[in-house]
C-alpha cells in the first residue's frame, strides 16, 4: 500500500538553522492498517506527512502508494487520492463559501474530466451532500447554504473530515485534527473519524499525543524520533501494552527521555 | 438646471462601461484576493486594439479582439505570478509598464489615434432603427445590453464547478489544493478572465470615444476599486449575486459623483485630485460612520455616568 524506503528531509539546508527532519525513514502500510503515531516536538511525524502529501519534495528515498512512485508528485495531484485533515480547522474549508459548495469543490476530486468544470452543481449531487451530512449528526444538512464561516471548529473540523473522504482517498492522514477541539468537540469528531474509517475499511495514518489513544485506536502504533521509526507494535503484543510501557520503550529507542509537554500533560492528567 | 438628463445619461453610459472595469477587480481583488495593477495598460491595450481594428473597419471584431487582448494580458500576468513566483502586486506593475511600450506599437508608435469616417459598433447598433428615441438612446441601450450580459455570465461562470474553484482560490487556497486542483490554473483562469473584462471596457470607451490615447488608462484601477467600494458600502459584502449588482450600481454612482463634481466647476487640473479624494471618502466611509457612532455611544454612556454619579452626590449629602 503506502511505502516510504530511506526517506531524508533537511530544512534550510546550508545555514545555521539545518533541520535534519527526515533521517532515513523506513515505513511500510499494508492495505486497511490504521496506524496510530506518536513522538516528541520536532520528531519529524509532521513532516512525514507532508513528505507523503507533498506539502515539499524530499531529498532522498523514495515514496510509493499503492504500488506507484509517488515521491515527485506534485500535492494537488496526490490530493486525489490522499485525504489529509490539519490540526487547525481553519485550514481545511473555505469561510466565505457555503457548506454546500464547499463539498461541491472537495467533490471535484471525484470527476475524471475536464468538461466537469463547466457543469454546476445538481439537485442528484445535492442531495448525496445531504446524505453525507446528516451522518455527522450536526444538523448540518439544514444549513447547506450557510458559509462556513459561521460554524464552530468543530464542525468545521467534522465537515473538513466529510470532505477528505468524500470521495474514498486510498489513505487519510489525520495531524492531530481533534486536538485544537474542547474535549466534547473532539470525542464527537473521533467517534465519527472512527466509524468513517471502519465504514470504508481506509487505510489511515493518525497523528496523535494522546498515549491511550495511540494504543486504543487503530491496529498499529509507530513512535518517532529525530527523524526516524523508532517503535513499531501491532497485533498482541500492542494489545498488551500500558502507557508506562510505550514510554518506556521510549527511553530505549530513542536514547532519551519523552520530552512531549503535551503528551506527557495528558498522561499525567489521566493518571 | 443644475443635472440635465444629458449629464444622467453620459454618467450612465460611461458609469456602464467603467462597471467592466470594477467587474474585472471583482473578480481578481474581492474573489481571488490577489492585487491586479495591470489594469490601467489592460484598458489602453483594449482601446488600442479596438480602435485600430475599427478603423480598418470591424468595428465587431475590435470589440471581440479587445477581450483577446485582455485575456492575453491577463495571462502574462498570471505566469509571471503562478510559474515564476513574482509577487502578484508587482507581476502587474511589470505588465502594466511593459504594456506602455506595447500599446504605442498598436497604435502605431503614435500617442493618439482618432476614430473618423468609419463605423463603430455605435453607429452600426444606431442603423437598426430611425426613430428619435433611438437615435438618443442607443449608446446607453447597447452598453447596458453588453454590461449585463458580462454581469449574467460572470454569475453564472461562479456558480460552475470551475467558478466555484476560483473562488475558493481566493478564500484558502490549501483547501483549493486538498480538492486535486492547481491554484496555478485556476488563477491563470481567474486573471484572464478577470481582464477579459478590462479589454472589453477598454474596446467601448474607444468607440464610445472614437479616440484612443496612450495615457487614457491612468488610474483606471483606482476608479474601478472605488466603484468596487461604493457597491460593497452600498449593499454589503455577502453573495455574489450581490457583490456583482454592486459592481454596477458602485460604477455608476461614481460617475454621477463625478458628474455632479464637474458641474461645480472644478477645472479640468484638478480632475484626478477630486476623483482620488473621492475614492478615498469612498473607502474610509464605513471607517468614518463606525467612528461617529462610537463618539455616540461613548457620549451617551458618559453622560449616564455623569448623571449617576451626581444623583449619588446628591444622595450622600
Amino acid at each position: 500500500m503506502l511505502k516510504l524506503t530511506n526517506v531524508h528531509k533537511t530544512f534550510h539546508i546550508g545555514t545555521v538553522n539545518e533541520k535534519k527532519a527526515l533521517q532515513g525513514l523506513n515505513l511500510e502500510l499494508k492495505n486497511g492498517d490504521f496506524a496510530t503515531i506518536i513522538g516528541s516536538n520536532g520528531a519529524g511525524k509532521s513532516t512525514m506527512f507532508n513528505a507523503i502529501a507533498g506539502g515539499f519534495f524530499v531529498e532522498k528515498g523514495c515514496i510509493e502508494l499503492d504500488g506507484e512512485d509517488i515521491t515527485f508528485v506534485p500535492d494537488f495531484k496526490k490530493a486525489k487520492y490522499i485525504g489529509y485533515l490539519f490540526q487547525d480547522p481553519m485550514k481545511g474549508t473555505a469561510p466565505h463559501m457555503t457548506i454546500e459548495e464547499n463539498l461541491a469543490v472537495a467533490y471535484l476530486r471525484a470527476s475524471t474530466k475536464s468538461n466537469q468544470f463547466f457543469s454546476r452543481i445538481s439537485k442528484k449531487d445535492k442531495e448525496m451532500f445531504r446524505e453525507h451530512l446528516s451522518l455527522l449528526g450536526m444538523d448540518l444538512e439544514n444549513r447547506m447554504k450557510n458559509p462556513v464561516g459561521l460554524l464552530s471548529g468543530g464542525q468545521r473540523q467534522a465537515l473538513t473530515l466529510l470532505m477528505a473522504t468524500i470521495v474514498t482517498p486510498k489513505i487519510l492522514l489525520l495531524d492531530e485534527h481533534t486536538a485544537a477541539l474542547d474535549p466534547a468537540t473532539a470525542e464527537k469528531v473521533l467517534d465519527l473519524t472512527k466509524s468513517i474509517i471502519k465504514e470504508r475499511n481506509l487505510t489511515c495514518l493518525m497523528i496523535t499525543h494522546n498515549m491511550n489513544q495511540a494504543l486504543e485506536l487503530g491496529n498499529r502504533t509507530l513512535m518517532m524520533d529525530s527523524g526516524r521509526i523508532v517503535l513499531d507494535v501491532s497485533g498482541e503484543e500492542r494489545d498488551q501494552m500500558t502507557v508506562e510501557d510505550l514510554l518506556q520503550k521510549f527511553s530505549i529507542g530513542a536514547g532519551q527521555e519523552f520530552d512531549n509537554d503535551r503528551i506527557l500533560l495528558s498522561t499525567a492528567k489521566e493518571k | 438646471m443644475f443635472i440635465t438628463p444629458a449629464i444622467i445619461q453620459t454618467a450612465f453610459e460611461v458609469g456602464l462601461i467603467y462597471s467592466l472595469v470594477a467587474l474585472s477587480l471583482y473578480l481578481s481583488f474581492t474573489i481571488l484576493n490577489l492585487c491586479d495593477l495591470s489594469t490601467d495598460g489592460c484598458y489602453t491595450l483594449g482601446c488600442a486594439v479596438s480602435a485600430m481594428i475599427t478603423i480598418a473597419g470591424h468595428p465587431v471584431l475590435a470589440l471581440f479582439a479587445a477581450v483577446a487582448a485582455g485575456i492575453c494580458s491577463g495571462f502574462v500576468t498570471a505566469f509571471l505570478q503562478t510559474r515564476l513566483g513574482i509577487e502578484s502586486i508587482l507581476a502587474g506593475i511589470i505588465v502594466n509598464t511593459g504594456l506602455y511600450t506595447i500599446n504605442l506599437m498598436v497604435m502605431g508608435l503614435s500617442s493618439n489615434v482618432s476614430i473618423f469616417n468609419v463605423d463603430t459598433a455605435f453607429t452600426l447598433f444606431r442603423s437598426l432603427n430611425a426613430s428619435d428615441f433611438w437615435i438618443n438612446w442607443h449608446k446607453l441601450i447597447l452598453i447596458a445590453l453588453i454590461a449585463v450580459i458580462m454581469c449574467v455570465l460572470m454569475y453564472l461562470f461562479l456558480g460552475t464547478r470551475l467558478g466555484l474553484s476560483i473562488r475558493a482560490t481566493g478564500d484558502n487556497d490549501s483547501m483549493v489544493k486538498s480538492s486535486s486542483i492547481n491554484p496555478a490554473f485556476t488563477i491563470t483562469v481567474g486573471l484572464c478572465v478577470s481582464n477579459a473584462c478590462t479589454g472589453l471596457a477598454g474596446g467601448l470607451i474607444g468607440q464610445y470615444n472614437k479616440s484612443c490615447d496612450i495615457n487614457l488608462g491612468t488610474g483606471m484601477v483606482t476608479i474601478a476599486l472605488a466603484s468596487l467600494v461604493i457597491g460593497e458600502t452600498l449593499l454589503g459584502k455577502g453573495s455574489v449575486k450581490k457583490g456583482i449588482i454592486g459592481v454596477l450600481v458602485g460604477s455608476c454612482l461614481y460617475r454621477f459623483i463625478v458628474a455632479i463634481a464637474l458641474r461645480m466647476n472644478v477645472p479640468t487640473e484638478a480632475f484626478k485630485l477630486v476623483s482620488a479624494i473621492i475614492v478615498a471618502v469612498a473607502i474610509a466611509a464605513p471607517k468614518i460612520k463606525e467612528y461617529i457612532a462610537l463618539r455616540r455611544t461613548k457620549a451617551q454612556i458618559l453622560a449616564e455616568h455623569k448623571a449617576e454619579n451626581q444623583k449619588i452626590m446628591k444622595g450622600g449629602n
